[in-house]
């Protein structure tokens, strides 16, 4: 019954991508849309992607400079370790799982609203394909916004490490910022960048899924808003494993 | 003119629709009625399109809504304006901009004459003043007046109306639909009202179908419903405010 469940889900979701990977039926129409999309899920994320990476990168510093007090670690490695945690893991992966609780839920709320409130019905009546009106100005937008909050996350997420080198002295700051210049390999910030593109196309297309399929009232909205995230959040941890695996090896 | 030929719709056991004939005509106020859960929202929702029936034709003009492409639907849908039960105005547009939009969309007038047809259509459902204000800064009349604003922004052919008069007072659903009314008469529209407000009943329906646990159970016009020996139609028709409000005065009158 579970499988059942599963397999009809996945099989409603193809369905509904493929009505939402269609043409638009006015360009100027979706533009626009995209254009206030970029606002919502994009711009209004800066503010929370700055306070986290600023100091979680922070916290990733004194965490490692405090774990590797042995005498023969040269003191630049805490710089060099953090940058990759950073860079690989925590501005991609970390900051999408906290992109799908923000913008997942507030996808799947505004959604799974203008279902219950027979908005997509007024929609197709006039004749309007609303899958492809409302969800593909989301998805294009978080696409490609996603890769500005992520770099955006590691430059912060730096700059909250030297921030604590500077002000507590942990770690030296010349030592931190030799580390973080240490044997950089630039395809690393492209693996975070391609990953991310990937997380942003899941997140805004689950959640998407879970709110164009509402059925009921505010309580099933409120449901359908919790289950984008945690399907979210769980879908971007399976493709974060698969897509090292195939990047990094 | 809309023709619906033995129309059957279950959900899983559950039989909503029962083999259901009716004709729905143009330039007349046809309106569905019956008790709530009695299927009328299925039907018409049937008759919109928004669900597939199980079996049987739905023929808009001789063309079958069921038997039609998803596109084929689609340009059929730009001839259609639908009236919802809770308005379904955008939250995200203006009054203005939610009348605009299927113009927007599928109109080939210029951009001054959209403007000029959206003024027009406020106009009409006398909106013009609250064009710049959101849906959820109006109230429940302005929002029905609104949506049938952005119904008839297209000149369509069909309209359809779900429980036009829900969650309206006495006064304010005269008005809505003394306004579907007018609107049926001056673009010669096919209206199917779904509604179990007499007051509606006696005041502009036209055509009545009546409706009861997915059957139909009596067709006919406003002047035959009084005569009519169906029982549960009666009981239907007797058991409405308007004719409790009726037999009260009645009572009255003879203990004067």
């Amino acid at each position: 019954m579970v499988l059942a469940n599963f397999f009809e889900d996945v099989g409603k979701y193809v369905l509904l991508m493929k009505k939402v990977l269609s043409f638009p039926q006015k360009w100027s129409t979706a533009f626009r849309q995209y254009i206030n999309e970029v606002q919502k899920l994009g711009f209004d994320s800066i503010g929370i992607v700055i306070i986290i990476s600023f100091f979680i990168g922070a916290v990733i510093v004194v965490q490692i400079a405090l774990n590797m007090d042995n005498g023969f670690l040269p003191r630049y490695t805490v710089g060099f370790v953090s940058r990759e945690i950073i860079v690989l893991e925590f501005s991609s992966s970390i900051m999408s799982l906290i992109l799908a609780g923000k913008v997942g839920s507030n996808i799947a709320s505004e959604i799974g609203t203008m279902r219950v409130t027979e908005q997509i019905d007024a929609l197709e009546i006039m004749g309007v394909n609303s899958a492809n009106y409302l969800i593909l100005p989301k998805i294009v937008a978080l696409m490609t916004f996603i890769p500005i909050l992520v770099v955006l996350s590691m430059v912060l997420g730096l700059l909250g490490g030297y921030f604590v080198c500077h002000f507590t002295h942990i770690v030296p700051v010349a030592d931190f910022e030799y580390g973080i210049q240490s044997f950089f390999k630039p395809f690393y910030v492209w693996y975070s960048i391609i990953k991310s593109i990937c997380f942003g196309a899941i997140i805004s297309s689950v959640s998407a899924f879970f709110g164009y399929y509402v059925e009921g009232g505010s309580l099933e909205v409120g449901k359908a808003s919790t289950n984008a995230v945690v399907i979210s959040s769980v879908l971007i941890l399976i493709s974060d494993l698969v897509l090292t695996n195939l990047m990094m090896q | 003119m809309i023709e619906a030929k033995h129309i059957i719709k279950s959900f899983g056991e559950r039989t909503v629709l029962n083999d259901i004939d009716a004709l729905f005509e143009a330039g007349k106020t046809n309106l569905i009625i019956g008790r709530s859960g009695s299927g009328k929202t299925v039907l018409l929702k049937n008759l919109v399109g928004l669900y597939r029936p199980d079996s049987g034709e739905i023929l808009y003009n001789g063309r079958d809504i069921t038997k039609m492409r998803i596109n084929e639907v689609k340009t059929l849908r730009r001839e259609v304006g639908m009236l919802f039960q809770g308005s379904a105005l955008f939250d995200s547009m203006t009054v203005f901009e939610n009348v605009f939009f299927p113009l927007e969309m599928f109109s080939d007038l210029t951009r001054k004459e959209k403007i000029k047809r959206t003024e027009f259509c406020l106009e009409r459902v006398q909106l013009k003043d609250a064009g710049h204000r959101y849906p959820s800064e109006i109230s429940g009349g302005m929002m029905k007046r609104a949506a049938i604003a952005r119904a008839i922004a297209l000149n369509p052919k069909y309209l359809f109306c779900d429980e036009p008069n829900s969650g309206l007072d006495p006064q304010t659903s005269i008005v809505i639909d003394d306004l579907i009314h007018d609107i049926t008469l001056e673009y010669n529209m096919t209206t199917v009202i779904n509604t179990h407000d007499m007051n509606s009943v006696m005041n502009i329906g036209d055509k009545i179908i009546f409706i009861s646990q997915g059957k139909k159970e009596w067709e006919g016009i406003k002047d035959d419903l009084m005569q009519s020996e169906n029982q549960e139609l009666n009981d239907f028709i007797f058991a409405s405010d308007l004719f409790k409000k009726v037999k009260r005065a009645e009572a009255l009158n003879l203990l004067k």
